[in-house]
């Protein structure tokens, strides 16, 4: 098998596993589109936000140091003890899951019936206030998160060396595949068949898409739209950790983590803003879209393709097919 | 004087309550009405009337609206209900079918009607068994159980809602406008199952509708509301043949169907003087 088409495979199976890591932050964002109506602007902030609080918490820092330092005068920084992994995340859930009930109890709480630009602009205030308060809560070095560090629940280092080997045996090329995409493609299936089965088959799912629907509906047959709106921002919290986790473990937990959400925007475009399968098929064809094109094309116009693939694809999905590829259509009787 | 269908015990009481919306606009000013158990009441008038807006008050609907009860009370079975939680009310046994029908659009129409069971905690058993009853009552609703509700037509959509309703096990109904939109043959067909549930089921019913002609003739007692205000109430017979009701709401005089153009200009000339 010649070479080139071998690399072509390969390069192929790097974009699907980069577009799962896409898949995964545009999730968040269709969770909280389709129960409320509300774009989430701080969707990467929450998962910055997550994976601050996971290393802060592995890593046994003292919560808000910096300020207690400075006003008492004394110099803790550390509790002095290591959390083990699994109970890290365990925790981070629960600090995600009283900041959904924080975030419903002050932000939204207050603007129920406004307009979707007004809560959409209330997103954009809680990004920035969210941006703060994690690096006024752990600090703003960059930090490195390793959530295998004694976790057995890691896949087996020899993974990718038998990937390689036995890739290897076959084509007579050996593939190089990251052991965290891996990780990661396996954690998304996971989370999204959870995610579609809840939705789906549940009584709080099928409340949730109620709600999504009309509120004032949901609202007179009894269903709470405090209990569901904290419910899908747990969701979307816990999706937000997942996603930090990956993104945070690839490239460091810092500031730019938080900009991933642009790389969703055109993920959400091409999948439709209201289908979480669209979310995760729109993540693969752009991650695979964006290196495919990069491989082939890139060479001929220069390279750095990879900065703008996504954005344009994104445009001629938004001229042609506004709802995206799964997206509910607008359903509107007359 | 009672009609057949009533009985004395009052479920429901409201008490002079006056509705603000957006803290300056007055649209209740001090509506009274009290609803018997087993019976049907209408709650007649015309546009922007408040029909709508006292429904929503006794649900509890107003407060999402921005709205306010400042003035009166709102008792059910005697205790007061006002500003209590939606849901509250609807484990409690009222529940409100709003105006224009309000499906889930994108669940089916068996998933509208299961969600009306959100508050019920009383087994999937009992649930399933009401779902059947439920399909007794709109058998064709069992027909287009796996169609998304966005999809069928109005008076089926109708349906929906009030299944949904239903599925609450519901002591009352609050219904606002269930004629809306729909051919006259099919208004005759929802007030029939109105009726039915009423009798069979034992549901009570408080009414919203501008039809002022089928109402009365499927309701026991009629209270007529006029910009926020009752300005009449009485057995559903009486109000039938009351010379006022018959000139202003079904648009008929002593000497016969009067053209709309007379009634209308009676009807302005009247209001100038009050």
């Amino acid at each position: 098998m010649p070479e080139q088409l071998v690399f072509a495979m390969e390069v192929f199976l790097n974009g699907l596993m980069a577009g799962v890591l896409y898949a995964l932050v545009a999730l968040g964002f269709v969770l909280i589109y389709k129960a409320s109506g509300i774009f989430n602007f701080a969707q990467g902030v929450m998962a910055l936000f997550a994976a601050m609080t996971l290393v802060g918490i592995q890593k046994g820092q003292v919560p808000f140091s910096h300020l207690i330092n400075a006003v008492l005068g004394t110099h803790i920084h550390h509790f002095g003890w290591h959390v083990h992994s699994l109970l890290a995340i365990l925790l981070t859930v629960g600090v995600m899951i009283f900041l959904a009930w924080a975030v419903q109890k002050f932000v939204f709480r207050h603007l129920v019936g406004q307009e979707p630009i007004i809560l959409f602009m209330a997103t954009i205030g809680l990004a920035y206030f969210l941006e703060g308060f994690a690096d006024l809560m752990w600090g703003s070095e960059i930090k490195t998160l390793d959530v295998c560090l004694t976790a057995n629940a890691c896949l087996p280092q020899g993974i990718n060396l038998a990937i390689d080997e036995a890739t290897y045996n076959w084509f007579g090329y050996g593939f190089f595949i990251d052991n965290l995409d891996i990780t990661a493609t396996i954690v998304a299936i996971i989370l999204v068949s959870a995610l579609v089965i809840f939705s789906q088959y549940t009584k709080q799912g099928r409340a949730m898409r109620a709600v999504a629907d009309d509120h004032q509906a949901a609202l007179s047959v009894g269903i709470s739209l405090n209990f569901i709106w904290v419910l899908v921002w747990s969701v979307a919290g816990f999706v937000a950790l997942v996603a930090g986790i990956m993104w945070g473990a690839k490239s460091g937990v810092q500031f730019s983590l938080s900009l991933i959400a642009l790389k969703a925007l055109p993920v959400l475009m091409l999948g439709g803003f209201t289908s979480i399968p669209g979310a995760i098929v729109g993540g693969l064809i752009i991650g695979v879209g964006e290196k495919m094109f990069e491989f082939l094309i890139g060479p001929m116009v220069g390279g750095a393709t990879e900065n703008w693939f996504a954005y344009v694809l994104a445009l001629v999905f938004l001229v042609f097919r506004p709802q995206g590829l799964f997206g509910e259509k607008i359903i509107e009787r007359v | 004087m009672l009609d057949a269908g009533r009985t004395e015990e009052t479920l429901l009481e409201v008490n002079n309550i006056e509705v603000i919306y957006n803290h300056v606009i007055l649209v209740l000013k001090g509506v009274s009405l009290s609803v018997p158990k087993g019976g049907i009441t209408a709650l007649l008038g015309g546009n922007g009337a408040g029909k709508t807006t006292t429904l929503k008050a006794i649900s509890s609907l107003l407060q999402s609206e921005r709205g306010d009860v400042t003035k009166g009370s709102i008792e059910y079975r005697g205790k007061n209900i006002q500003g209590r939680d939606p849901a509250d009310l609807v484990k409690q046994g009222v529940i409100q079918v709003m105006e224009g029908r309000h499906c889930f659009e994108h669940l089916t129409v068996e998933e509208n009607l299961l969600t009306g069971a959100y508050t019920r905690s009383d087994g999937g058993a009992r649930i399933q068994q009401d779902l059947d009853m439920v399909y007794t009552y709109f058998p064709r609703l069992k027909e287009r159980r796996k169609s998304q509700a966005g999809y069928t037509s109005g008076g089926e959509q109708q349906m929906v809602a009030m299944g949904r309703a239903l599925m609450s096990r519901p002591e009352t109904i609050l219904l606002d406008e269930p004629s809306m939109g729909l051919a006259p043959q099919l208004v005759e067909e929802i007030f029939t199952i109105v009726k039915n549930l009423n009798e069979q089921e034992g549901v009570t019913f408080l009414l919203a509708e501008q039809n002022t002609n089928v109402a009365l003739r499927f309701a026991n007692y009629g209270y007529i509301l006029e910009s926020g205000r009752i300005v009449m109430d009485g057995p559903a017979a009486e109000l039938r043949e009351n010379p006022d009701v018959k000139e202003f709401y079904l648009g008929m005089s002593d000497d016969g169907r009067k053209s709309f153009r007379d009634v209308r200009s009676y009807r302005r000339r009247k209001r100038w003087l009050s």
